[in-house]
């Protein structure tokens, strides 16, 4: 099995627009990815063929769609590595998972007590800690980074006392693509007695996660960022812990048995998944993981490590460019500024060519404030781009450059 | 230099055939625009919401209605021109009379008044209109 970029391109039917007559270059892989057509079949195929409510049926639509729907779970829970399928709870993405366990954690938090996130967290995992610790009076701490955009490990540590009743990291920042020692920060937190979680959201897609083997107490992420459809993620977390987390909604589907004035909560995974989920999207995402799972893991890395090093390469030589997040451990993301022009019209201009970019804060206003910048222009690459992929976002960003002149 | 008209404007873009051109010609525009101080950039005078920073400061003489607008992105200071041309220096009924939809259909920029550009193009339109009703309403 070797990586073919261009056989994976092929699955992509949306790789083939063309945005005003120029062909689409897709660089906004960490806001959402592509879906190969596997994945767009199984839909396609679930709503054509079984759809139906899960698990309550007595007919057999009912049967094959619960069945399929299961099955995803059972997908997931392998891609993980997870203990137990118990431990796979749908959400709606890594924002529903983050909720659900700061939402749990407020209601235990005492005051006087410590939450720990970093500096550059999403908005996710920084306003539901935030909000969390305002309920409960507890203290939010936050570890500092150095300006390449790195986790400052010591000061990290440093913050971690026995008050630290949780800890909410990032496995990869989403606006910089630095990648945390997140083996190394598990083990401190779990020293200092914390329950740790660790948002996925950037990290699921640049290979195999094993929950295990990381040691987190509990693990997010958002099916839209690994070739899945939006509105479907996941929460991992140990069995014993989610085994009486407070209930996130209630309704449906996570109760055992109910009288008008009460009712028995339902047992792992589904007293954590209140009304009809989004089923055929589940099934989207269980099709998305074992395509992903199918491919070449190693080369994967090594064509993703050479987009970015190209990238870095271009952008280093390119005049008038500053690279914003040069952490040494990097995946994905070239985030930078123009001397000319703002990232809006950065990224304005380089849509009018087909090449497609995020600007603004990324979700991440406290890190933009801390490494002084309005925003950045940020291209992030996927496993379907390639390297004259990356040579034509820098011819397009000459254009750019000349046009603000 | 006296502002551009929207006829003038209208005029002068429909000359060109490629996106280039036009592009470069309403970043020309924005940065032929009247500058505004920086003291003027106040909270008050930001329009929130906007991807890049939007300012709008808002003057009379006698029945005419003076704007003076600043934006840190060049396309936004650009189209924000396209804007000034069509309101600033106006009497209110003419600015509440304009058919705003309809020049940026001509001028083929009607996505840019999109709510969803998150350009401020909108909101800054929307805050004239609103200013000029209220004169209007109060004479």
């Amino acid at each position: 099995m070797t990586f073919d970029v261009e056989a994976i391109r092929q699955q992509f039917p949306i790789l083939s627009r063309k945005i005003d007559g120029a062909p689409l270059v897709y660089l906004d892989n960490a806001a959402t990815t592509q879906k190969p057509q596997c994945v767009i079949d199984a839909i396609v195929d679930y709503y054509s063929h079984c759809n139906s409510n899960v698990h309550r049926g007595a007919h057999r639509l009912a049967d094959e769609a619960t069945t399929k729907f299961e099955n995803a779970r059972d997908i997931i829970a392998g891609f993980l590595n997870a203990a137990s399928r118990n431990e796979v709870i749908w959400t709606s993405g890594t924002t529903e998972g983050i909720n659900i366990i700061a939402n749990g954690i407020a209601q235990r938090l005492q005051v006087g007590d410590e939450v720990l996130v970093t500096e550059m967290e999403h908005h996710a995992n920084l306003v539901t800690w935030q909000q969390a610790c305002k309920r409960s009076g507890a203290i939010l701490r936050i570890a500092p980074i150095n300006d390449d955009g790195e986790l400052i490990v010591s000061a990290f540590n440093d913050l971690l006392c026995a008050k630290t009743q949780f800890v909410a990291l990032p496995q990869v920042s989403n606006a910089l693509g630095t990648i945390n020692p997140v083996i190394e920060l598990i083990v401190s937190a779990k020293a200092v007695g914390a329950l740790v979680l660790i948002d996925g959201a950037q990290g699921i897609a640049h290979g195999a996660v094993d929950v295990q083997a990381l040691g987190c107490d509990f693990y997010v992420f958002s099916g839209h960022k690994l070739f899945g459809p939006t509105g479907t993620g996941v929460l991992w977390g140990r069995e014993s812990l989610l085994a009486d987390w407070p209930v996130w909604q209630v309704g449906g589907e996570m109760i055992l048995s109910v009288s008008y004035q009460s009712a028995e909560w339902n047992l792992l995974p589904y007293r954590l998944e209140a009304g009809t989920p989004n089923i055929a999207g589940i099934v989207g995402l269980g099709a998305a993981v074992e395509w992903f799972s199918s491919l070449d893991t190693i080369g994967l890395k090594t064509h993703e490590t050479a987009l970015l090093s190209r990238a870095t390469d271009l952008a280093e030589a390119f005049d008038g460019l500053t690279i914003v997040g040069r952490a040494k451990n990097k995946t994905g993301v070239l985030s930078f500024l123009l001397d000319e022009g703002h990232p809006a019209d950065v990224g304005f201009l380089l849509d009018r060519q087909g090449v497609a970019i995020r600007t603004g804060n990324h979700c991440a206003e406290p890190l933009m404030k801390r490494l002084g910048v309005p925003g950045t222009a940020r291209a992030s690459f996927s496993i379907y781009n390639t390297l004259a992929e990356v040579e034509q976002l820098f011819t397009a960003l000459n254009k750019v450059k000349a046009m603000l002149a | 230099m006296p502002l551009a008209t929207t006829e003038d404007i209208l005029e002068d873009l429909a000359f060109f055939d490629d996106w280039e051109e036009r592009y470069k010609y309403i970043i020309d525009l924005g940065k032929g625009l009247p500058a505004m101080s920086e003291r003027l950039h106040t909270p008050e005078r930001l329009v929130k919401g906007c991807q890049s920073s939007v300012w709008i400061d808002v003057g009379r003489d006698d029945d005419l209605l003076l704007f003076l607008v600043d934006s840190d992105a060049f396309i936004v200071r650009g189209l924000l021109a396209l804007v000034m041309a069509a309101y600033s220096g106006k009497t209110a009924a003419e600015i509440v009379a304009f058919d705003i939809s309809s020049y940026f259909q001509q001028l083929d920029l009607e996505r840019h008044l999109s709510p969803t550009r998150g350009n401020g193009l909108k909101a800054i339109v929307a805050r004239i209109q609103t200013i000029a009703k209220a004169v209007v309403a109060a004479a």
